[in-house]
């Protein structure tokens, strides 16, 4: 059974924010507006958070890629009333929108605040709206939704690897964000392989996670800047 | 409505029965008009989405899950404390129970309610009991407040059984109502057996149960790792508050009706000077916990931890923790410690200070936390809106309207119990003292039949 897992190296890492408008297209993550947005309503499946690195003589900014961290111990699934949170058997922690009674326990209970929810019904501008993705599954009003690791793509993959009679290979399943990434910063793969892209990056010495001593243990790694 | 003949001795208590008078239905339609008001409201707030209420990522609770804990803390005003009263056999307790039972039924309704308020799908709540995961906290609160609302219903309504034969005998209309609801009560001495074995049964069980209640709406926030939450004091915290503001809205509730249907002759000072202390007592506590949770908090200097604390006590949350202070612990203390502030308005003050401050109480320890998280993200402000205070409104006029129809058909104070306060409790507190008391002088001025040595309820 595969763990899929995710390398960020922010070494490379431009913060273009490319991954983040390819997720929202991918996913079709609703498009709140200004005001909402000016409520703290933006709704982002992968963001760049702004932070602050202490380097001795001076402080630097950076922006840092932030998905669902996909924890092999997440402290959402475990509050979920109705099982509309789980982590799957590949490791993916997943949601069933259509489950979700929309209760936000596991907004508040998330270390990262990684959860957005559907203040309203979603909607898109009007020239935006023939660009939804027809894979993935809009959204009610009154749910909670996060990064999937752009599972639909891995249950595609798995079809034409199984039609064509062959192996899944590491490039047949990409997310949007890995795959779009013109610096090439982030590596998705199998962590159990040890062959995997993201095996070998996670050898790095360079390697951190976020929050690591509250014991989630994030499947999103990162690979720390050097000067 | 005219059949008694002789003017029952407690006539204050029947007359708001049977001569309801035209305040109840002005109180009646303000009421109506308000709910259906915030009827529309959230009806507005089901039909757009959550998105109608100041809530934002950071702070995806607010209002309606500070009611939510604010009106069950307001619940063990009742049931624990009358069940609590009566195990003690304080005998000053019997003009007060009722009320306390109504407070926590109607309540715990509307506490109750605020979970499926806040929900962004109230249509799919009963996923709850077709897939419910019995590891999630909130699925421990449904069980107990579930059992809690049974167990405190009953309650109160075990010990109202006789009241209601007294309004049946009387001819009170509705009689079909009475005529159900009184059971074929007759007050033959195996009825009043199995009804006092029935309410002795009930006041030990709703013990443990409400203190169940308080203690698992804590571990909604305890079983998290948020900074500020994430606290093993959390659950006799919460119990210590709940009972504090449910001492508070019990003396209001007294004073109310004091006031309106005139008790003066069944509510005496005495019974504000004991509940008083009682809540002066609970405010000592309530600060020996608030002390015990902040400091261990600071002394561990935790960095999240700190971005809370100081969030609370000098950041933007520092005007309401404040006050929460003033109001929870000063203004109390000042009033209830002195015997001349402990009288009935100076009672009144302490205890509405005190339901302020325990709503800011829940607030405080709600937001901050959620408005601070881990990592860098933009800091989360919450602004309730329209929609947030309507409903909130609305909370506090079901509280009136629920205990105004209360009023209205059965009696606020039980009068079986007073009566037979009147008859017996003299035997019944001389028997007990005598069953403990050292060298007590044999014969003291009573008629001596029943002054056996032993044998009275210790």
């Amino acid at each position: 059974m595969s763990r899929w897992g995710m390398v960020i190296d922010l070494q490379r890492c431009t913060g273009c924010g490319l991954c983040v408008i390819a997720c929202k297209l991918e996913n079709n993550v609703a498009i709140v507006g200004p005001e909402e947005s000016e409520k703290g309503r933006t709704m982002l499946w992968m963001d760049l958070l702004a932070m602050e690195e202490d380097a001795g003589a001076h402080t630097r900014q950076r922006l840092v890629p932030r998905p669902c961290y996909h924890c092999d111990n997440p402290p959402c699934t475990k509050v979920c009333p109705v099982r509309a949170t789980y982590k799957n058997k590949e490791g993916i922690v997943a949601q069933i929108f259509p489950q979700c009674i929309g209760c936000r326990y596991c907004m508040a209970a998330c270390p990262y605040t990684v959860k957005s929810f559907n203040w309203y019904r979603p909607s898109w501008p009007q020239q935006l709206r023939k660009t939804c993705n027809p894979d993935v599954s809009v959204r009610p009003a009154g749910v909670v939704e996060k990064c999937t690791f752009c599972s639909h793509r891995l249950q595609l993959a798995r079809e034409q690897a199984a039609a064509e009679g062959r192996e899944l290979r590491e490039e047949d399943y990409q997310p949007a964000c890995a795959e779009s990434c013109p610096a090439g910063a982030i590596a998705f793969g199998d962590l159990d392989r040890p062959d995997s892209t993201v095996s070998r990056w996670i050898r790095n010495p360079r390697v951190e996670r976020f929050l690591e001593d509250l014991g989630t243990e994030p499947k999103v790694y990162y690979l720390r800047e050097v000067d | 409505m005219q059949s008694a003949t002789a003017p029952h001795p407690d006539e204050a208590l029947l007359r708001p029965i049977e001569h309801p008078g035209k305040g109840f239905y002005i109180l009646l339609s303000i009421l109506s008009v308000i709910l259906i008001f915030v009827g529309v409201i959230y009806f507005r707030q089901i039909v757009q989405g959550l998105g109608v209420t100041g809530l934002n990522q950071p702070v995806s609770w607010g209002f309606y899950i500070i009611n939510f804990v604010f009106f069950i803390g307001i619940s063990h005003a009742g049931t624990l404390i009358s069940a609590i009263l009566r195990l003690s056999k304080a005998e000053w307790r019997r003009p007060i129970t009722r009320m306390a039972e109504v407070i926590t039924a109607i309540v715990l309704a509307i506490g109750g309610l605020h979970p499926i308020i806040d929900l962004g799908r109230p249509d799919r709540v009963l996923h709850i009991f077709t897939s419910g995961r019995l590891q999630s906290p909130l699925l421990w609160d449904v069980a107990s407040i579930t059992a809690y609302f049974t167990a405190s219903t009953v309650y109160l309504y075990l010990p109202l059984i006789p009241d209601i034969a007294i309004l049946r005998d009387r001819g009170v209309r509705p009689r079909w109502l009475y005529e159900f609801l009184s059971w074929g009560w007759q007050g033959t001495e195996k009825q009043k057996k199995i009804l006092e074995r029935a309410i002795n049964i009930l006041m030990v069980l709703v013990i443990p149960i409400a203190v169940s209640v308080h203690t698992v709406i804590s571990y909604i926030f305890a079983m998290t790792l948020q900074p500020g939450w994430h606290s093993t004091i959390f659950g006799p915290y919460f119990v210590a508050g709940a009972i504090f503001s449910g001492i508070a809205a019990l003396l209001i509730v007294m004073i109310a009706f004091r006031k309106l249907f005139h008790l003066e002759a069944y509510l005496k000072p005495v019974h504000f000077s004991y509940l008083g202390s009682l809540l002066l007592v609970m405010s000592l506590i309530w600060f020996y916990f608030t002390f015990s949770e902040y400091l261990t908090g600071y002394y561990g200097h935790e960095p999240n931890e700190m971005r809370v604390f100081f969030y609370k006590f000098s950041g933007d949350f520092a005007p309401y923790f404040w006050a929460m202070i003033l109001f929870n612990f000063v203004i109390p203390v000042a009033l209830l410690s002195n015997r001349k502030t402990r009288t009935i308005p100076g009672v009144l003050v302490a205890s509405v200070a005190v339901i302020i401050g325990m709503w800011l109480e829940r607030l405080i320890i709600i937001v901050p936390s959620l408005a601070n998280p881990r990592l860098p993200y933009p800091t989360g402000i919450y602004i309730p809106t329209f929609t947030e205070w309507m409903l909130f409104l609305g909370a506090v006029c079901v509280f009136i309207l629920g205990f105004a129809v209360f009023a209205r058909f059965f009696p606020i104070v039980s009068i079986w119990e007073i009566e037979e306060g009147r008859k017996e409790s003299a035997q019944i507190v001389a028997k007990r003292v005598a069953s403990y008391m050292p060298h007590l002088p044999e014969e003291p001025e009573r008629p001596p039949s029943s002054n056996r040595p032993e044998g009275g309820p210790s």
